[in-house]
C-alpha cells in the first residue's frame, strides 16, 4: 500500500494516473488563485451557489446527449451545460442581492437549493429513460478520477493552464478590485466588468473541477487553500501564490492517495488534504495562528495587569483584580495580605517613572509615538536610544503634583 | 454591600471605569482608562477617530471582552447591576429593513419587564407611547422603522432607552448623521433627564458643541488624556494632546475661548 | 381515496410539517443574514450519520439523529472557533468546515464500502419521501383505528414532535430572538444573552434539519430554510405577517410540489414519478422568484446607512 502511494507520488504509476494528477494539481492551483480574490472580495460562498447550480445543466446536457447519441457521457457537452446553468444561477444571485432587500447569503442559499433540487428532478427523469452511462452522472456529485479517460484528463489540464494564464494576466486589476473597489473606479477601471470577469473565472474553475472533486466539494478548493494561505502572509500577491501552491499540493496528495486503493474517492481526499494544510496553518502559523495569538494575548494581558498593579501600588490604591494580585505576589512585589514589599515599592517607582517618560514622549512627538509601540509597556530603553531618553529625563518636571 | 476599600466617588457613581484595557490584534485599542462618571452629570467622551471611544463603551457594558480593568455600578460589579444602564448603540450598525414598527423597537426596551407568556401588557404599551411622546415621535408608532429619516430613527432609539428608566444612559454618537432639529430635540430630552437627576454618558465628535451640551468630559486617545469638569479638562493643551497636534491654533482658540460666537459665525455662513 | 391514504397521505403530511418547521426557523436565519448555516448543517448530517453508524453499527433512527446532531454542533463550534481565533470571515469559515466534514463523510462511507447497508450519498441528498407508505391506511376509517394508526411510519411522529418543539421554541424565545437578530449589542446590554440565543437557534436548526433529513433528504431542507422565508420577507414589513406568509408559502410549495412530482409526468405521457423532494424545493424556488418580481416590499427601504 505504501509502495503504491510512493509510486503515485513519484509519477511512476502509469501515464494516465500521472496526467490526472497533474491535471488535478493545475486545477487546484487555479482554484486557489481565483479563490484568493473571491475571499478578499468577501464572497467566498458564491462558489457554492455556482457549483450547485451546475446540476440542472449537467442533467439536461446528459439528457440531450443521451437521447441523441445513446450515451450521455460526453464531457465537453456536459461541461457546456453545466456552465450555462451555472451562469444563469450566478446571474440570479447577482440580481436578487442587488435588486431586492434580500442579502447575498439568502440569494446564494435560494439559488443553490432550488437549482440543485431541479437537477435532482431531472435526474429522476433520466432514471426513467433508457440512457446508457447513468452511473457516470453520480460521479459528478462526489467526483471520480478513477475511470477518467485520457482525453478528459487532457481537457481538464488544458483548461486549467488557460485559467492560470488568464489569472496571471489580470492579477493586478483583480487585486485592485478586491482591495478597494472605489479606488479602482477612480483609476478608470470598470469594476462591474472586472467583477463579472472574476465570477466567470470562478465559474470556469468550478465547472472544470466538477469531474475531479464533484460539485459539492469543488467549493472547498476555492475556499480552503486561500484561507490557509491568509494565515502566512498579509501581502495579497504572496497570498495568491501561496494559495495556488497549497491547492496544487492538496491536489497532488489527494489524487495520489486515491490511487492507493480501488474505489477511494478523489474529491474527498483532495479536500481533506487541503483541510490538513489549513489546520496546520490555523494552529501553527507564527503570524496569525491560534497558538501564536493565544500566547501573545496572554503575554499582553499579564504585562497590562502587572503594570496596572505596580501603578496602583505606587498610588497606594487597593487592588481588587485577582490576576493582578497573583502576578504581583509571584514576583514578590506584594505580601499575601496585599501590602507592598520594599522590592515592590521600588518596582512601582520604576513603573511610574517609565509611564511619565512615555507620556512626555507622546506629548513631544505625537506622530512618532503613533508609529511606535502604542501601549508603552515595553521598557522605554528598548525602544529609544540612550540619548533620546536622557533628553526626555532632562525635560521631566521634578515631581508632578497629582 | 460594596467593598469597603472603594472610594466614595466610586460608590456614588453609576458607572465607574477603572484601568479598563481592551486589545485587538495583540494591541491595546483602549489602554488603562479610568473614568468615574459623576452622578447626575452629562459627560462626553471625546477623541479622534480610532481612539477607542466606542470600544470603551462596549467594554464598559460587557459587550466586548476586556483584557483588564473593572467596571462598577454604584460600587458593585457591573454584571449584577446592568438594569441601571440603558444603551443607545450607533445607528449605522443596524439593518433598518428589519420588519419591525417603531412601537416594536421601543418595546424592546421593556425586555426585562416582560415574561414570555405575556403578549403585550397595556400598561407597558402606555409606557412605550409615553417615551415616544417625549421624543416627539408618538405619531409614528405604527410606522416601519426603515421608512423613517435618520434623525427620526435616532429619536426612536432614544425612546427605547427612555422606556428603560435607567439611572445612566449611555449613548454612542447620538448626533451622527441627524438633522439640526433632531439634534436640538435630543439634547432637550437629555437635559431634561439630567434635571431629573439621571446621568448621561455620550460619545461625541463635534468639538464645537461640547461646552454647550456637556458638563464633564473624558478626553482619550487609546489612553486617558484628561477628565473632569469641562472648564478644567477641555483645555487647549489637553485637546492638542488628544488629537496629536492636528488641530490648528485658530481652531483651538475658537473652541476654547468663545464657543457661542463660533456657532454664530457658522450659522451665518 | 384509499390509494391516496396509503401512498400519499403520510408523505404529504410529513412534507408539509417539515416545510413549515424549516420555514419558521428560516425567518430568523434570513433576518440575521445567516441563511447559509442551514446549508452547512444539512451537509454535515452525512458525516454525522456515517460516524454514528461506524460506532454503533446500526442504522436505528435514534443513533442516526444523535450522530447528525453531534456533527451539527461540532460544525457550529468549529466555524465559531475559526472565525474568532483565526479571524477568518464568517462565510469562508463556514465553507472550510462544512466541505471538509462532508468530504470526511463521503470518504468514510466509501472506505468502509458500506456494502449491503442502505446508506448512500444520493439517499442523503434526495431523501425517500415516496417510500413512506401507510399500509394500513385503507380508508378514512383508518384515521380513527388505533391499530392502523400504530402502523404509521415513525418518521411522521418524529417530524410532528420536532415541529412542536420548534414552535414552542419560537413562542417562548420570541423576544430574545428578535432582539438578538435586530440589535445584538443592545441585546447584550440588556443581558438577553445574544450568543446563547444564537447557539439555541442553530441547535434547533440542526434538530429540524436532521428530522427532515431522515424523511426528505437535505436539499429540501436547505430550500425550505431559505425560500419561503425570503419570499415572505418581500411581501410585508411586519414580522408576524412575514411568519404567516412564510408558513403559507411552505404549505403551498409542499402540496404543489408533491402533486406535481406525482402527476406531471402523467400529463406528459410518462408512467413514472419524479423526485417529490426535488419538486417541492423547486416550487419553493419558483415562489421566491415570483416574490422577487412582484412582491410589494421587495425593494430596500430608503435607509440612509447601509454597508
Amino acid at each position: 500500500m505504501m509502495e503504491t502511494w510512493w509510486r503515485a507520488l513519484t509519477f511512476t504509476l502509469g501515464y494516465n494516473t500521472s496526467l490526472v494528477t497533474v491535471g488535478a494539481m493545475l486545477l487546484a492551483a487555479a482554484a486557489g488563485m481565483v479563490g484568493s480574490f473571491v475571499l478578499l472580495r468577501k464572497r467566498a460562498l458564491v462558489s457554492d451557489a455556482i457549483s450547485h447550480s451546475t446540476l440542472p445543466g449537467l442533467a439536461l446536457a446528459f439528457l440531450v446527449m443521451g437521447v441523441w447519441q445513446g450515451d450521455g457521457r460526453v464531457l465537453p457537452a456536459l461541461l457546456a451545460g453545466a456552465a450555462a446553468s451555472a451562469a444563469l444561477g450566478l446571474w440570479l444571485v447577482q440580481r436578487i442581492s442587488e435588486r431586492t432587500r434580500l442579502g447575498e447569503d439568502a440569494a446564494i442559499g435560494a439559488v443553490l437549493s432550488t437549482f440543485f433540487a431541479f437537477g435532482v428532478v431531472l435526474i429522476t427523469v433520466i432514471q426513467t429513460l433508457s440512457v446508457r452511462g447513468q452511473s457516470g452522472l453520480t460521479g459528478y456529485l462526489v467526483g471520480a478520477t478513477a475511470g477518467m479517460l485520457y482525453s478528459e484528463a487532457l481537457l481538464i489540464a488544458a483548461c486549467a493552464v488557460g485559467l492560470l494564464l488568464a489569472l496571471l494576466v489580470w492579477r493586478r486589476d483583480l487585486l485592485l478590485l478586491c482591495f478597494d473597489a472605489d479606488f479602482a473606479r477612480t483609476q478608470g477601471l470598470d469594476t462591474g466588468r472586472l467583477d463579472l470577469l472574476l465570477l466567470l473565472l470562478l465559474m470556469a474553475v468550478v465547472v472544470i473541477g466538477l469531474k475531479v472533486t464533484g460539485l459539492i466539494l469543488v467549493v472547498a478548493l476555492t475556499i480552503i487553500p486561500p484561507v490557509a494561505a491568509r494565515f502566512w502572509t498579509d501581502q495579497p500577491m504572496r497570498m495568491m501564490a501561496l494559495a495556488a501552491l497549497l491547492g496544487a499540493l492538496s491536489g497532488y496528495l489527494g489524487v495520489s492517495l486515491s490511487s492507493v486503493r480501488e474505489g477511494l474517492p478523489t474529491g474527498p481526499l483532495i479536500v481533506l488534504a487541503a483541510f490538513s494544510l489549513f489546520l496546520v496553518s490555523f494552529l501553527f502559523s507564527p503570524r496569525r495562528g491560534v497558538l501564536a495569538s493565544l500566547l501573545a494575548y496572554r503575554r499582553l494581558r499579564r504585562r497590562v495587569h502587572l503594570r496596572q498593579g505596580l501603578l496602583a501600588l505606587g498610588r497606594d490604591e487597593p487592588i481588587f483584580d485577582g490576576l493582578t494580585l497573583k502576578l504581583l505576589q509571584r514576583r514578590g512585589h506584594v505580601r499575601r495580605d496585599g501590602v507592598a514589599t520594599p522590592a515592590g515599592q521600588a518596582a512601582a517607582r520604576d513603573a511610574e517613572h517609565e509611564e511619565r517618560l512615555w507620556a512626555l514622549y507622546r506629548r513631544r512627538y505625537p506622530d512618532d509615538a503613533l508609529h511606535r509601540e502604542h501601549a508603552g509597556l515595553t521598557p522605554i530603553g528598548q525602544v529609544l536610544s540612550a540619548d533620546a531618553i536622557m533628553a526626555l529625563e532632562a525635560e521631566l518636571p521634578p515631581e508632578e503634583a497629582r | 454591600m460594596p467593598d469597603s476599600r472603594l472610594g466614595k466617588a466610586v460608590i456614588a457613581s453609576p458607572l465607574a471605569i477603572q484601568g479598563l484595557t481592551v486589545s485587538y490584534d495583540h494591541r491595546p485599542v483602549v489602554h488603562s482608562v479610568d473614568f468615574i462618571t459623576p452622578p447626575g452629570s452629562m459627560s462626553a467622551i471625546i477623541g479622534p477617530n480610532g481612539a477607542g471611544k466606542s470600544t470603551l463603551l462596549k467594554a464598559a457594558l460587557g459587550i466586548t471582552r476586556r483584557l483588564s480593568g473593572e467596571v462598577r455600578v454604584f460600587g458593585r460589579p457591573l454584571e449584577q447591576e446592568m438594569r441601571h444602564l440603558a444603551f443607545v448603540p450607533q445607528r449605522s450598525s443596524i439593518d433598518w429593513d428589519f420588519p419591525a414598527r417603531v412601537i416594536d423597537v421601543v418595546g424592546m426596551g421593556l425586555y426585562r419587564d416582560l415574561r414570555w407568556w405575556q403578549f403585550g401588557a397595556r400598561r407597558l404599551r402606555r409606557r412605550a407611547m409615553e417615551s415616544l411622546a417625549r421624543v416627539g415621535m408618538e405619531g409614528f408608532a405604527e410606522r416601519q422603522i426603515g421608512q423613517l429619516s435618520g434623525g427620526q430613527q435616532q429619536r426612536v432609539f432614544l425612546a427605547r432607552a427612555l422606556v428603560q428608566e435607567a439611572d445612566i444612559t449611555i449613548l454612542d454618537e447620538p448626533f451622527a448623521g441627524v438633522d439640526a432639529a433632531t439634534e436640538a430635540a435630543i439634547i432637550e430630552v437629555l437635559k431634561s433627564l439630567r434635571d431629573e437627576g439621571r446621568t448621561l454618558l455620550c460619545v461625541h465628535h463635534d468639538l464645537a458643541t461640547v461646552r454647550d451640551y456637556f458638563d464633564h468630559v473624558l478626553l482619550m486617545n487609546v489612553r486617558r488624556i484628561a477628565a473632569g469638569p469641562v472648564d478644567e479638562a477641555f483645555t487647549e493643551e489637553n485637546l492638542q494632546a488628544t488629537y496629536g497636534g492636528r488641530l490648528s491654533p485658530v481652531q483651538l482658540a475658537r473652541l476654547i475661548e468663545s464657543p457661542i460666537e463660533v456657532r454664530k459665525e457658522e450659522a451665518g455662513q | 381515496m384509499s390509494e391516496f391514504m396509503m401512498f400519499s397521505l403520510v408523505p404529504l403530511t410529513i412534507a408539509i410539517i417539515i416545510s413549515m418547521t424549516c420555514a419558521l426557523l428560516g425567518n430568523f436565519l434570513v433576518l440575521r443574514r445567516q441563511s447559509l448555516i442551514g446549508d452547512a448543517i444539512s451537509h454535515v448530517a452525512l458525516p454525522g450519520i456515517v460516524v454514528s453508524f461506524l460506532i454503533t453499527g446500526s442504522l436505528a433512527s435514534l443513533a442516526m439523529m444523535l450522530g447528525a446532531g453531534v456533527a451539527a454542533l461540532v460544525t457550529v463550534v468549529l466555524i465559531e472557533l475559526i472565525r474568532r481565533l483565526g479571524r477568518v470571515e464568517g462565510s469562508a469559515a463556514m465553507g472550510v468546515v462544512f466541505t471538509s466534514l462532508f468530504a470526511l463523510g463521503v470518504l468514510l462511507l466509501e472506505w468502509h464500502g458500506a456494502g449491503g447497508v442502505h446508506l448512500d450519498v444520493e439517499h442523503a441528498l434526495y431523501g425517500n419521501l415516496e417510500s413512506l407508505i401507510w399500509f394500513e391506511g385503507t380508508g378514512l376509517a383508518a384515521l380513527f383505528d388505533p391499530v392502523a394508526l400504530a402502523d404509521l411510519p415513525p418518521q411522521l411522529g418524529r417530524a410532528a414532535w420536532v415541529g412542536l418543539l420548534v414552535v414552542a421554541f419560537v413562542v417562548v424565545m420570541r423576544r430574545p430572538l428578535v432582539l438578538a437578530s435586530f440589535d445584538p449589542d443592545f441585546a447584550a446590554s440588556l443581558q438577553a444573552r445574544p450568543a446563547l440565543v444564537d447557539l439555541l437557534l442553530v441547535t434547533l436548526v440542526a434538530v429540524a434539519a436532521i428530522a427532515a433529513f431522515e424523511a426528505v433528504g437535505s436539499i429540501i431542507v436547505i430550500a425550505m430554510f431559505i425560500c419561503p422565508a425570503a419570499a415572505a420577507r418581500l411581501m410585508t414589513n411586519r414580522l408576524g405577517a412575514q411568519i404567516a406568509w412564510s408558513q403559507g408559502f411552505a404549505v403551498a410549495a409542499a402540496v404543489a410540489g408533491y402533486l406535481l412530482a406525482g402527476e406531471a409526468p402523467r400529463w406528459l405521457g410518462f408512467e413514472a414519478s419524479l423526485s417529490a423532494a426535488g419538486m417541492i424545493a423547486t416550487v419553493a424556488g419558483i415562489i421566491l422568484l415570483a416574490a422577487c418580481l412582484f412582491g410589494p416590499c421587495r425593494a430596500r427601504s430608503g435607509s440612509a446607512q447601509r454597508g
